[in-house]
């Protein structure tokens, strides 16, 4: 009996469900892993042969560093993601919901998608990478020697769907420093439309010693990260937006029109930071 | 591997890559539907243990050992889920197609524990083409306006769609749910050009593989030109098109066919087909395509016996007219006020793709079951292009996941039917939702330069329009939507002196084809523009302009030639009271305007005419039978695609033969059913098959009276004679038809207006209050017919704030939803629906149609009220808010 006609993958020739570390020797430029799948499932794949699917390995979706910091693995999925609860010393956690929703799809994807396969499809509007960057998260990458190498979720994403990862690498899992995890945040974002694809994504956050860092992805062609050691003055703020040259012209939105709003977004941010300044310290909220 | 669905053990063997849809469907579970293979729309969604997914995007080894739950496991016709119940309640579908979907994320504790508010976010992974979402919207929230169908009589009330059980249930079998046994997939090798010429193709390694049935090429296809546009009469488009043809005119257009065991195999061999292309010089853009020394798209072509134009200038079509002196009126005006715009492509997305599954029946006939508005004009062109006798064919569509226009052609029957004759086997050929951006036609882009002359008192003395229409590589529907859209949108205006020039024009872009509306909205978008403009220059209200120069009872209804001969009449004219109720409704307050000083407010109208009817006939012939059961039986051969036109049909037989619409049987369009009907375009299923309905119906209930004897009456419960009430069926069995010609033809008016916010900041707008006059005569169905007004401003909203597929070199760069956005809940307001009071002369029951009306004067409406808020005014679709913005940052 026949149904239908299927967009599957067909080149497809096997799924490797994974025990351990060890079997994923199988990787390769044509076998590479498999996270949720919701991205890979819905695009062709005719490059590829096999896949390996993480999500078999039984990786516990976060745990708390012994430092006071955050482990997320990499097939920790957005759901679990946002349920992470709240602690006194993560005020960023806030930022971890902000970035989710910023996600094009919607919350039933959540179920499915998870962080690593986020990072390391390397999207411009890729959510986690905004978050990552602003809060200067580090991967812990699986090389095939059976090593790992960490790398900054800003360094590893070098443009769109281009990133440091060679075949046969593995995010395992992405960590939060204490000290990031403590520090204010805050976000915008504009896209075309009310809840359409990111035009611009602005992730930031003010240390406690006042030390400012603001991420811009969605509209350039790899996260741009803008450091100050303490809150910028306004043309500052400016002069470091129009200093990006990465602005892209694509369906969801114009390179001029990008860099326009973003401009106007951060000085909300760095208006918005400003305005919380000598309130109590998060810790002891 | 073992799974559950629906509580019933399954067990399967999925191969590397299958995604849990595929899967799905393959065992049976064919209520979960593939609206985009990408995770974007929510068509396929299901629970797995109790949580929503995306079952498109899902791997299908994860649900080992799980359960899945699709829609027809949460309820049944007879025992509706609540939820369920609540879409029916509502009218929450209109096609039906995205509802499986809608019915299991609305299902979820997620959203049953939200607050409303909350709606627009948790279903953005939910996309619905039709409804504009506000009946969904009362779904969720259990407000309900339908009736029962079981009461006797019909006509003006808000009766359920026949279907809407089994479509809430996932039971309603759309083209592609039904089983056939041995059934073959074809897949089609695109062309990776805009322009070449096939110097050699070797099919032999396709052919080798195993499971490959066979390969079609240019070799393989009858010399028989056609087009894939269809109309009534045939001789509307032009024979560009063959089946396969070693000339290449757009990227992404068939170079082969392969036909194997399973779609998988058929792509891969696909790829190993080796193809020689001499590249070909191309020509992109449509003012330069009818420069001297421009590529010739068609080139080859004999201009007569193809019926193009102007072949050797590119010319697909064109009028020339001029009424008056045009110039000695402009000379003389007060005020004159002169643009040019632009529209874009846009995509009918459809949530159901094109396709086609073929077989050869017991009788070894070809039987075609087809996502097709037009089903009998595909029956009647294929038998002429494979030289078949037409007792030899049958064609017909199961329910239709939607339309707009798109399914007015002929895209996937022919290399079906070309297939199940070379190899026997059933065939299917399934666009997937990236072909339905490169391989489906897509809305006119136009170019559109106004110039009107006024007096100071704002009446209007001179009306020059120049108009481009780009109807890429092939020329189907592109002399009809050149004529048409420069027709009623220019009529509506009692203008003595008015010139039109206008062509459309081949280029290598992806081909053009019928939209909702037909050309006619571009063509408003500049000239309602441009009288906004003559309203603000004159300094009185655009609706008081309009009174002053529309066209009323007693004038002439023509564009620039005076002694033209029209079937188009005043039926019923509706424009007045529509400008007064949407003048009146945009008085009143709407949302508040957004905090913060970078808030710009602006309002705006715009006024769209359009005949009831398409022009130069529209057939339908109807057979209705009386049953023994006091029950009739309808064969009608329109289709039904979201529309409600089986509604309406049900209707009106209930009304004339004083039954309950429940008893009312509907057979539709199937060319082994009713004889004959033009198809499901232009407006058509109520004022042309309904009108066939309504004379079969007539016919009936005289018979039945006449045969009851004088003094007889019919009445809820049979027909009352001088011996006694007598049941209907007793009068069984008896056959009456109907037919309707689709002439004279009327006319209908929609007056939209809009309160904006402009954020000068960004470029967003934000609507605040949206309504639309409607001048539909009688209205036969309140909320079906609130449904098209309200999905129809939904769809141009998305062609006026978002929806672009960009073409670049050719190359389509939009071909996923994710990169063409149409509306989302979070997008849509509610509109206003306000009926006028009117009714038809021409149509059944008093009624007009409105289908494609209401789209039309949207995004002109729009656009005045963006040019009202920020002073500087859009000329280009859609107003996006990157251009917005750059219309406030020059």
């Amino acid at each position: 009996m026949g149904w239908d006609g299927a967009m599957d993958l067909p080149t497809l020739t096997e799924v490797r469900l994974p025990a351990s570390r060890a079997d994923l020797a199988a990787l390769s430029s044509s076998v590479i892993p498999l996270g949720g799948g919701t991205w890979l499932f819905s695009e062709p794949q005719d490059h590829l042969t096999g896949l390996v699917d993480l999500t078999t390995l039984g990786w516990t979706p976060w745990e708390v560093r012994p430092d006071g910091g955050l482990s997320v693995a990499a097939t920790c999925t957005m759901a679990q993601l946002v349920a992470i609860p709240a602690r006194d010393d993560w005020c960023a956690l806030p930022l971890f919901r902000q970035c989710a929703e910023s996600l094009l799809q919607s919350f039933k994807i959540w179920n499915t998608a998870t962080v690593g396969g986020n990072i390391a499809t390397a999207l411009a509007a890729g959510a986690l990478i905004g978050l990552g960057g602003a809060l200067d998260a580090e991967l812990v990458i699986w090389t095939p020697d059976g090593g790992e190498r960490r790398q900054r979720v800003a360094d590893f994403v070098l443009a769109q769907r281009v990133t440091t990862a060679r075949p046969g690498e593995v995010i395992r899992s992405i960590e939060f420093a204490p000290e990031a995890l403590a520090a204010t945040t805050a976000f915008r974002r504009i896209a075309l439309s009310p809840l359409g694809r990111a035009g611009t994504v602005l992730a930031a956050r003010r240390d406690r010693d006042g030390s400012f860092v603001l991420c811009v992805t969605g509209g350039t062609t790899r996260p741009e990260v803008i450091r100050f050691p303490d809150l910028p003055a306004p043309a500052e703020l400016a002069a470091a937006i129009g200093a990006i040259g990465t602005w892209f012209t694509d369906p969801h939105g114009a390179a001029d029109w990008r860099e326009g709003v973003s401009a106007l977004l951060a000085e909300e941010i760095r208006q918005e930071l400003a305005q919380q300044e000598g309130s109590t310290p998060c810790g002891s909220r | 591997m073992r799974f559950e669905v629906n509580g019933e053990p399954v067990e399967a063997a999925p191969f590397p890559g299958q995604c849990l849809r595929t899967l799905l469907r393959e065992t049976g579970r064919t209520e979960v539907k593939k609206g985009c293979d990408a995770g974007d729309c929510g068509a396929c969604g299901v629970l797995v243990d109790g949580e929503p997914v995306h079952s498109c995007i899902v791997p299908a080894h994860r649900v080992a050992g799980r359960s899945v739950t699709t829609v027809a496991g949460l309820g049944t016709p007879e025992h509706l889920s609540p939820v369920q119940q609540r879409f029916v309640e509502a009218a929450g579908f209109q096609c039906g197609f995205c509802t499986a979907g809608m019915v299991v994320t609305a299902s979820t504790t997620t959203v049953q524990e939200a607050d409303e508010a909350d709606l627009p976010r948790l279903f953005k992974g939910n996309l619905c083409r039709c409804t504009g979402y506000r009946s969904i919207r009362d779904a969720l929230a259990g407000r309900g306006a339908t009736e029962e169908r079981g009461v006797a009589g019909g006509i003006g009330r808000a009766v359920r769609a026949p279907a809407a059980e089994r479509v809430v249930t996932g039971r309603e079998a759309y083209t592609l749910d039904t089983a056939t046994t041995a059934l073959t997939h074809l897949a089609v090798l695109k062309s990776p050009h805009a322009a070449a010429r096939i110097r050699r193709i070797d099919a032999g390694a396709a052919l080798a593989m195993p499971g490959v049935l066979a390969v079609l090429t240019h070799e393989d296809v009858p010399q028989v030109l056609f087009s894939t546009g269809r109309h009534q009469n045939r001789l509307e488009d032009p024979d560009d098109t063959l089946i396969l043809d070693p000339v290449l005119r757009f990227a992404g257009q068939r170079v082969a066919a392969v036909v194997a065991e399973t779609i998988g195999l058929a792509e891969a061999a696909c790829r190993a087909i080796a193809v020689d292309f001499e590249v070909l010089p191309a020509v992109f853009d449509p003012e330069a395509a009818r420069r001297p020394g421009a590529p010739l798209v068609h080139g080859d072509k004999d201009a007569a016996a193809s019926r193009i134009s102007e072949p050797t200038r590119n010319v697909v079509a064109q009028k020339h007219g001029e009424l008056g002196s045009v110039d000695a009126a402009l000379e003389e005006a007060d005020v004159v006020v002169s643009g040019s715009w632009r529209t874009a492509r846009v995509a009918h997305a459809s949530l159901e793709t094109h396709a086609t599954r073929g077989w050869l029946d017991a009788d070894g006939r070809l039987v075609l079951r087809t996502s097709s508005q037009v089903p009998y004009l595909v029956h009647a062109e294929l038998c002429r292009i494979l030289g078949l006798e037409p007792d030899r064919l049958r064609v017909f569509t199961a329910r239709v996941g939607g339309g707009f226009g798109g399914k007015q052609e002929l895209l996937t029957e022919d290399l079906v039917a070309l297939a199940v004759l070379r190899t026997g086997r059933p065939v299917q050929y399934e666009f997937t939702r990236e072909d339905e951006f490169t391989n489906a036609p897509l809305r006119h882009p136009k170019r559109v330069e106004v110039t009107l002359g006024a007096t100071a008192d704002g009446v209007l003395t001179a009306m020059d329009v120049d108009v481009l229409a780009d109807t890429g590589s092939y020329g189907n529907h592109g002399p009809g939507v050149l004529f048409h859209g420069s027709h009623e949108s220019l009529a509506l205006y009692r203008t003595p002196n008015r010139r039109v020039d206008a062509e459309s024009v081949y280029t290598n872009n992806p081909p053009s084809g019928a939209f909702r509306g037909y050309g006619l909205g571009q063509v408003m978008f500049a000239l309602e523009s441009a009288m906004d403009e003559v309203a603000r220059r004159v300094g009185i209200s655009p609706f008081e302009l309009r009174r002053r120069n529309a066209i009323r009872p007693g004038d002439p209804i023509l564009v620039t030639d005076a002694d033209e001969e029209t079937d188009l009449q005043y039926g019923g004219y509706g424009l007045p009271e529509a400008l007064d109720l949407a003048e009146a409704a945009l008085a009143e307050p709407g949302e508040p305007v957004p905090t913060g000083p970078d808030w710009r407010v602006g309002e705006g109208m715009a006024v769209g005419m359009i005949a009831t009817m398409p022009p130069r006939g529209h057939f339908s012939e109807v057979r209705l039978t009386l049953d023994a059961d006091g029950g009739a039986s309808l064969d009608v051969g329109t289709a039904e695609f979201g529309n409600g036109t089986t509604t309406v049909h049900a209707q009106i037989v209930a009304e004339l033969l004083a039954i309950a619409p429940d008893r009312v049987r509907i057979r539709s369009s199937d060319t082994d059913g009713a004889r004959y009907d033009t198809g499901a375009f232009g407006s058509a299923g109520t004022v042309v098959a309904g009108k066939a309905v309504h004379l079969a119906a007539l016919t009936m209930r005289d018979r039945v009276l006449a045969a009851a004897g004088p003094g007889a009456a019919l009445e809820a419960g049979g027909v009352r004679t001088v011996t006694g009430l007598r049941p209907l069926g007793g009068f069984a069995p008896l056959e009456t038809t109907g037919s309707a010609d689709g002439t004279p033809r009327g006319l209908a008016f929609n007056v939209h207006a809009f309160r904006v916010a402009v954020h000068t900041g960004t470029g967003e707008v934000r609507i605040l209050k949206s309504v639309q006059g409607v001048d539909a005569g009688t209205v036969l169905n309140p909320e079906q017919l609130r449904g098209q007004v309200e999905g129809g401003t939904a769809q141009a909203i998305g062609s006026a704030l978002y929806e672009e597929v960009q073409v670049v070199d050719g190359h389509v760069v939009t071909r996923t939803f994710r990169n063409y956005h149409i509306p989302q809940m979070a997008d849509v307001p509610t509109t206003e629906v306000l009926f006028a009071g009117t009714y038809d002369d021409l149509g059944p029951f008093g009624a007009k149609s409105m289908s494609e009306a209401p789209y039309n004067p949207v995004a002109p409406a729009l656009a005045n009220a963006i040019r009202d808020a920020i002073g500087v005014r859009p000329f280009e679709l859609p107003m996006s808010r990157d251009r917005i913005w750059r219309l406030l940052h020059p």
